[in-house]
């Protein structure tokens, strides 16, 4: 009775992962990761944003299992990632950083090695369909140091998703990979997100955060600076800059325009304006007009929103 | 019980033996037919019989010993060495899997190998000379007991190991050493008192004594002694492998 009563809370809690007061020192003394919390949404696409060496590696391989915190918890649906760790870690896919493989396997081999490890009976069927998806069908029976590093890549996720896991982590899934690749994966990470299976990817490329996350974490020097809805954080923090190309240099500005947050380069040919997207008093309308009275005639006129690299950067400035 | 994973690890370590069947097989093979002609025919058509077996019969069990006790080291160091060497250790330690169905199935693996092989070296020997097993069940029993406990041995060097080299100073610089002055190619009541005294803090003497009891019924040791020495030993290197898994000793950071 406790069992059914404790799956069905289980099933209703919204968090797949719940990470509390995390910490790690390394025995060099090196302190990767301070009292961390984080919760993981059921379904959601997390993007780990960091610069090297902020702890986005520490966090995912304490998670998986692969390195003992020094304090805190991670509970992984309602299993605890130590004291019951053969069914958190069932839930759970990793494609680490580097490009581990074994060498002389077959992808075959290999793909199914790993599903035997994570202790489901052999589904020849499950496996074939993951080779499909991720274009190694006519690899199957190559060898693994045969392989180029984009295909290697590829076994990695294959490994990683055969024992059909419901958390999926990708340790910098597109670093080193081609174009195509990187498109590839963003539309299989985006088809498991589909089927049901939570994607925590850390990345470098804020590009790709942008491009595929819900959720945005930055963690910088071992603590999570962030965690918010990306399309919230782009509003909230995302700043708008009006350029204005102006006909004829102004040699400073008119002591009209004083009001209004401009600046005056490219000598004297260019104007911009600087605003919050979401700040109300914000009146572009009036600027023009101000612009229109004072005589400044303009030849173009262009808008921009800062992307999730200024945010990015600006916050790990901020904490540094 | 993870037997899925237990059956992955083990298939995966079999496999690996059959795609290096050469070093595997066929290398023992020839070293122990090399051993055959040089101690058994011309070094031994010049020695008595020891104890009423001829010398060539009589250093068949001490030679699949020294195979045994260099092969399951060699192989179960290996087998768990070359994982972190290349980094897949990490699939293995973020897997529903027990500390102890990972040591039964690098363990097993490494110990069926070595069983094989020590059958292999017999079957050879009795190319060369008259084989005669006494007690076949107590030979079987030997046989497995040592390459389990030399398989956990070898398992604890490859965890330990950090560089290929220290994958071969144990074997090379401890067991080949003891297990020569254990008596592999002589009887230890040949040796002098004073010496047959320092060779009985030999551990090696006590698995040979029994291995050779089992063929021939006759021994440097009782063994019973034998028999409760090879036990000690692999309650002693499955006490260092429970204290390495439950400390992460260089397993996980």
């Amino acid at each position: 009775m406790r069992g059914a009563a404790t799956s069905g809370i289980v099933a209703a809690m919204p968090h797949i992962i719940q990470v509390t007061k995390l910490s790690k020192t390394y025995a060099s003394g090196f302190q990767a990761l301070k009292d961390i919390n984080l919760d993981i949404r059921r379904g959601e696409i997390l993007a780990l944003l960091g610069p090297n060496g902020a702890g986005k590696t520490t966090l995912i391989s304490i998670i998986c299992g692969i390195v003992t915190a020094s304090t805190g918890t991670v509970v992984v649906d309602g299993h605890d990632n130590v004291s019951d760790y053969r069914a958190a870690r069932n839930l759970i896919g990793l494609v680490p950083q580097e490009l581990t493989t074994d060498a002389f396997e077959t992808v075959w081999a290999t793909v199914s090695f790993s599903r035997g490890l994570f202790g489901k009976p052999a589904n020849p069927a499950y496996i074939e369909k993951v080779l499909k998806d991720l274009s190694l069908w006519d690899k199957k029976d190559s060898k693994i140091i045969t392989l180029s590093g984009g295909m290697k890549r590829r076994v990695m996720i294959a490994k990683a998703l055969s024992h059909e896991p419901q958390i999926l982590f990708l340790d910098e899934p597109t670093a080193g990979v081609d174009v195509n690749l990187r498109r590839d994966m963003w539309n299989l990470v985006r088809l498991l997100q589909k089927s049901g299976v939570t994607i925590i990817l850390t990345t470098h490329y804020i590009e790709e955060a942008q491009e595929m996350a819900d959720r945005i974490g930055v963690i910088n020097k071992g603590e999570i600076v962030l965690v918010e809805d990306k399309d919230e954080l782009m509003r909230k923090l995302g700043r708008k800059q009006l350029t204005l190309q102006l006909q004829d240099a102004l040699p400073q500005l008119p002591a009209s325009l004083a009001d209004h947050a401009l600046t005056l380069s490219h000598e004297g040919r260019e104007l911009t304006y600087t605003y919050d997207s979401l700040d109300e008093r914000t009146d572009v309308t009036a600027l023009l007009s101000s612009l229109q009275q004072a005589g400044i005639r303009f030849k173009d006129i262009q808008t921009r929103q800062s992307s999730l690299e200024d945010i990015f950067v600006n916050l790990v400035k901020d904490h540094a | 019980m993870n037997w899925h994973a237990v059956k992955a690890i083990y298939a995966f370590e079999m496999a690996r033996t059959r795609r290096t069947l050469m070093q595997s097989i066929i290398s023992p093979v020839i070293s122990t037919s090399l051993y055959f002609v040089v101690f058994g025919a011309a070094i031994g058509t010049r020695i008595q019989q020891v104890d009423g077996i001829s010398y060539g019969a009589f250093i068949v069990p001490g030679l699949i010993m020294l195979s045994l006790l260099t092969q399951s080291i060699s192989n179960a160091s290996f087998g768990i060495y070359f994982p972190k060497f290349t980094g897949t250790i990490y699939e293995l330690l973020s897997a529903p899997i027990s500390h102890f169905e990972i040591v039964l199935s690098y363990v097993g693996a490494a110990a069926t190998k070595s069983i094989l092989l020590g059958l292999i070296i017999l079957a050879t020997a009795g190319l060369f000379v008259p084989l005669q097993i006494a007690h076949p069940f107590w030979m079987l029993l030997f046989l497995v007991l040592t390459s389990v406990t030399f398989s956990l041995v070898g398992f604890i060097i490859g965890l330990w190991a950090d560089n290929f080299e220290k994958l071969q100073v144990v074997p090379l610089l401890i067991i080949t050493p003891l297990t020569f002055l254990g008596g592999s190619f002589y009887s230890i009541k040949m040796l002098p008192p004073v010496w047959q005294t320092v060779t009985l803090f030999n551990p090696v003497v006590y698995l040979i004594s029994g291995f050779r009891w089992s063929f021939y019924g006759m021994a440097d040791v009782d063994v019973g002694i034998s028999l409760a020495m090879t036990l000690g030993f692999m309650a002693v290197s499955l006490a260092i492998v429970a204290w390495i898994f439950k400390t992460g000793y260089k397993l996980k950071r």
